[in-house]
């Protein structure tokens, strides 16, 4: 099972909208992606809770199709 | 997940100071991201106790849900989730880990 890289960002985008996000595929296997999510949503959010939240916008398909996503959150500065 | 799957989990955090669900065991990790947090609390020379998710599908589904976290390793300290990979390897990297353990009396070696 896999996923496109665009799916990933544009599930992302719908949760975040006003979001900077950059996703890179790691492996070329649709498997292992790198995001990066920038977003005012993560503010006074600890970092568990901001993982948690992008899971959450994924839908059930981290660690289903999406076998690793390395994340990368934070507050725009 | 059932009653006592979640029970089993909440005995296996409570008994030991520093658990890592992990895939595989501490010396032969399964999966790079296992290995990486293995890796880590090695170098920081803190004892813990690997639970070889792979040898217990319940608890490998059921941590999941426990903690709502999606993915494994897990990595817990006295009893509170800290982390999956990319975050336990963030606070590492910030020092933030070793602060972690030490506020919870968990020894780190000096670096």
């Amino acid at each position: 099972m896999a996923m496109a890289g665009p799916d990933i960002e544009k599930l992302i985008r719908e949760a975040f909208p006003d979001a900077h996000v950059i996703v890179t595929d790691l492996a070329g296997d649709g498997d292992h992606y790198g995001a990066r999510v920038v977003s005012q949503a993560f503010a006074g959010k600890s970092r568990i809770q901001q993982h948690q939240m992008v899971y959450a916008a994924l839908k059930g398909q981290m660690g289903a199709a999406l076998h690793a996503l390395a994340l990368e959150t934070g507050v725009p500065k | 997940m059932s009653e006592p799957t979640e029970q089993r989990i909440k005995d296996i955090i409570a008994g030991s100071d520093v658990g890592l669900f992990m895939k595989g065991v501490p010396t032969a990790p399964q999966c790079g991201f296992s290995g990486t947090v293995v890796q880590i609390l090695n170098g920081l020379g803190v004892p813990f106790t690997g639970i070889n998710v792979l040898a217990d599908p319940d608890v490998r589904e059921g941590i999941k849900s426990f903690s709502n976290w999606p993915t494994i390793p897990q990595l817990y300290v006295k009893g509170e989730f800290v982390g999956g990979c990319d975050i336990v390897r963030e606070m590492f990297k910030l020092g933030e880990l070793a602060a972690v353990l030490n506020d919870k009396g968990v020894a780190v070696a000096a670096l």
